[in-house]
């Protein structure tokens, strides 16, 4: 059951780029995706700034190759994990037995705002192409089918930590020997849906967020998708590792439907969990990629109880939704291929607009980036409503 | 303050709760009613339904929510602003 | 490894929350929409909770309760939930203000609750649960891929007992848009004429089952869950008649050890006709029971089904109401329910009397 699960490889499409390497050179060149809505047509344009990959759906279905009337979930998607497919290296998908493991929150619910616009004056109105993918799962099976997958396809949906539990899951479907290879990780694009709602919550800040500082009110929303390709043990003379997926843990808060506890209980019992598993101790740990979304609560929670088990030896840690937003389903995804190109490359990502140090905690992000340095293990947080908490644990053995 | 207390019934389902049983000081949060901060958030949003009055800081939630009477309270001085 | 099924909990269109004999009173539907019949949810929730919660949510909080009972826990070590449409009562309400009210004075609890892991961490948050928490949200799959992750657990051995299981909830927005893409009878059909009806269409379900799941036996556990297998898409019936055959060789089983087959016929000739093949090419002469008359036709309604042969194997009896072909067995040791829903997805469970 502790076979050993390899990163053989990821694609990332956000914000702040197309594609991987694009991914790399904003987080270079300090440059944030946040700007005001573009292609996400909404009443509250001109009051949050959002992180939009910056193409509209017509360029996006060429990208993928796909009717411009797809889902832009799907769209995003499709791009991601493609991308984390061709960068395995690995020969053509149906000499495998492959899985895709796909988490979102949102499905196809871009296209079924614009159908309920219509439907509501009349329940014959709206066309029905726009809601026939409106299921979570449909947006996974329309990648699924676009790449030839078979042998395993699941859906995953516990909000914000959605994608991460996607991973786990892909390695152990591959510990269980239910398949040898796993496209995991998550999609989200921007809706009217997920804004308003976070808009209802009041933690939509109407500056570019502010992760993990004292000045923080909360968090802006991003769009993208992540995947990285799980390999099994049997495969790895097939492969170039990344880095090595080595622990995970997944548990709940129990405390609130939103909100996170004081302490971080679930916070902690993620991470600690993350680390027995991969049999390491917290001083192992040399960056963290934080959940970090900048509202209050999340941070002083995550923060507290980061405290609690890493002090005094603090690793660096940083949250990217500084430069991509919190885009929800898909962060984890995201989230996980940096963190696995960080081990490969050795990058500490910065932490954008950090200032002043949060009052409650005695370390503070890095806020610049930077390459080569000597990094052995590295965690992934994703925290979430519904109490949903997972860390992943990335080593470079 | 009585239609308050009706407005805080129905826009929260408050089921079993009589507008009539709340008393103008009894707290609405915690020991009291035992709302929580989403309730805070639809309390928010009654207040610009019914009253036209924007909180932009739910931080500000605790002391305008405090009971009925502090509710009303900040209705009042609102509306006065207002019309000033 | 041997996994039990030491608890269940079903809410359903039929009385299955209540203790006694399956389908002790039949409830006869006419209609193309089945609603659950559901028990006082104050029982397990109090007021202050309540008050937000949609059907859907109510009635996971339910079976899920209703299972740990059964099973003699108060704390399961994982909580895995399976549901295809989500809460979609709560996003309906807020998609409806969202348009309506054109992004103005629009309230959380709609969009809070509206989220697919909602009655997940509902149920973990009422029962103080800070273990394992997963929500499967892949169609037809969402129930099955539920259970298989509480089977990989079990084997894994990192926790006792996993408490399982699918649901989902029709709501008048998603039976009007289903219905308009022709899945549904065109006019009612009687429950007990619904698996006999000579058309296209079958009628709309839903309802909540959980399982609680554990390497032990419990007290009250009546069968084992032997096998779970999916197929995706398959190109033909052969393909499904092969996976059957090879999913029954795997779990050391032949077709002759199968005292019962449950399948998952819901009264549309079309969809029918893979029972149809199935059964004519591996248990012509078996006995076959069916479950979506009494529960109507949704993605998680496998759910439903595995919750009736659990409890068949327990009472060691078919009901009349759920026979389809042949004279209820003897003896009810080897069950295979067999399902698909749409055609697309395809799913074969196997459970074993202990």
């Amino acid at each position: 059951m502790s076979e050993k699960v390899w990163i053989a490889g990821g694609g990332v499409i956000s914000g702040i780029g197309m594609n991987l390497q694009e991914n790399l050179e904003s987080f270079k060149a300090m440059q944030p995706g946040m700007t005001a809505m573009e292609y996400l047509h909404s009443v509250h344009r001109n009051t949050f700034p959002v992180a939009e990959v910056k193409a509209d759906n017509e360029q996006l279905a060429d990208l993928a190759r796909m009717p411009e009337n797809t889902s832009r979930t799907a769209l995003l998607s499709l791009i991601a994990a493609r991308e984390a497919w061709k960068s395995t290296g690995l020969a053509d998908i149906s000499q495998y037995r492959v899985g895709l493991v796909s988490a979102n929150t949102v499905g196809g619910m871009d296209k079924t705002e614009d159908f309920f616009n219509t439907f509501l004056s009349h329940p014959q109105g709206g066309r029905l192409h726009q809601v026939v993918n409106h299921e979570c799962g449909a947006v996974t099976e329309l990648v699924a089918d676009a790449m030839g997958i078979r042998h395993h396809i699941s859906t995953i949906s516990t909000a914000c930590s959605s994608a991460a539990n996607a991973l786990m899951y892909g390695a152990r479907l591959i510990r269980n020997k239910i398949v040898d290879i796993v496209i995991a990780g998550g999609t989200d694009s921007l809706t009217r849906f997920t804004l308003n709602g976070f808009n209802t919550l009041m933690i939509l800040d109407q500056q570019p967020c502010r992760p993990f500082d004292e000045t923080r009110t909360g968090l802006n929303l991003g769009e993208g998708a992540g995947y990285v390709v799980l390999v099994s043990d049997s495969l790895l003379a097939h492969i170039h590792p990344w880095a090595r997926l080595s622990g995970f843990a997944n548990a709940n808060d129990a405390y609130h439907q939103t909100a996170s506890s004081p302490d971080g209980t679930g916070n902690y019992l993620a991470m600690k969990g993350a680390l027995d598993m991969a049999g390491l101790q917290p001083h192992h740990i040399d960056y963290i990629n934080l959940h970090g979304t900048g509202t209050q609560n999340n941070d002083v929670s995550e923060g507290i109880a980061i405290n609690r088990l890493f002090a005094p030896h603090f690793p660096a840690m940083s949250s990217t939704k500084s430069f991509t937003g919190h885009t929800l389903g898909a962060s984890g995804g995201i989230e996980a291929v940096y963190s696995a190109l960080a081990l490969r490359e050795g990058i500490i990502y910065p932490n954008a607009r950090f200032q002043q140090q949060m009052k409650e905690l005695p370390f503070a992000p890095a806020t610049t980036f930077s390459t080569g340095n000597d990094l052995h293990h590295v965690m992934s947080n994703s925290f979430g409503f519904g109490g949903n908490c997972s860390s992943l644990v990335f080593s470079k053995e | 303050m009585s239609d308050l207390k009706s407005q805080i019934v129905e826009q929260l389902n408050l089921q079993e709760v009589k507008p009539e049983d709340i008393g103008n000081d009894d707290p609405l949060f915690k020991t009291g009613l035992g709302l929580d901060s989403i309730d805070a958030l639809e309390l928010i949003v009654l207040l610009q339904q019914h009253y036209n009055i924007r909180i932009a800081n739910p931080e500000q939630g605790p002391e305008i929510f405090h009971s009925i009477r502090t509710m009303a309270e900040f209705i009042t001085a609102q509306q006065q602003k207002q019309q000033a | 490894m041997n996994i039990y099924i030491n608890g269940t909990g079903c809410i359903s269109p039929q009385e299955t929350a209540q203790i006694g004999p399956l389908f002790a009173t039949l409830r006869e539907y006419d209609q193309v929409r089945l609603s659950t019949v559901d028990p006082d949810y104050k029982q397990w929730i109090d007021l202050k909770q309540i008050r937000r919660m949609s059907r859907v949510v109510k009635m996971g909080v339910g079976a899920a309760n209703l299972s740990i009972e059964e099973a003699g826990i108060t704390l399961p070590d994982a909580i895995i939930t399976g549901t295809a449409y989500g809460c979609l009562d709560d996003t309906g309400v807020f998609l409806n203000k969202l348009v309506s009210q054109q992004e103005e004075m629009l309230t959380p609890t709609a969009f809070i609750q509206s989220t697919h892991n909602t009655v997940g961490g509902q149920i973990a948050l009422l029962m103080g649960c800070n273990a394992y928490n997963n929500t499967f949200v892949h169609r037809g799959f969402s129930f099955e891929h539920s259970l298989l992750d509480a089977m990989m657990i079990l084997e894994e051995g990192t926790a006792k007992h996993v408490l399982a299981g699918g649901l989902d909830e029709i709501t008048n927005y998603s039976h009007q848009i289903l219905s308009r893409f022709g899945i549904y009878k065109k006019t009612p059909v009687k429950t007990m004429a619904l698996l006999n009806s000579p058309d296209a269409g079958t009628i709309a379900g839903e309802g909540a089952a959980f399982f609680t799941l554990s390497t032990e036996k419990g007290a009250h556990a009546a069968a084992e869950l032997v096998g779970l297998h999916t197929i995706y898409k398959p190109l033909w019936e052969g393909e499904v008649i092969g996976e059957i055959v090879k999913f029954l060789e795997d779990h050391d089983c032949t077709l002759g050890d199968i005292d019962l087959l449950v399948t998952g016929r819901n009264g549309d000739i079309d969809q029918d006709e893979m029972y149809e093949e199935v059964a004519a090419a591996l248990f012509p002469e078996h006995p076959e029971a069916c479950f979506k008359h009494l529960c109507g036709e949704y993605p998680t309604a496998m759910a439903f089904g595995t919750w009736m042969a659990n409890r068949m194997i327990a009472e060691q009896d078919v009901p009349a109401a759920a026979m389809f072909y042949g004279q209820p067995p003897a003896k009810l040791k080897n069950v295979l329910i067999y399902n698909h829903h749409q055609g697309t997805h395809h799913s074969m469970i196997l459970l074993r009397a202990c």
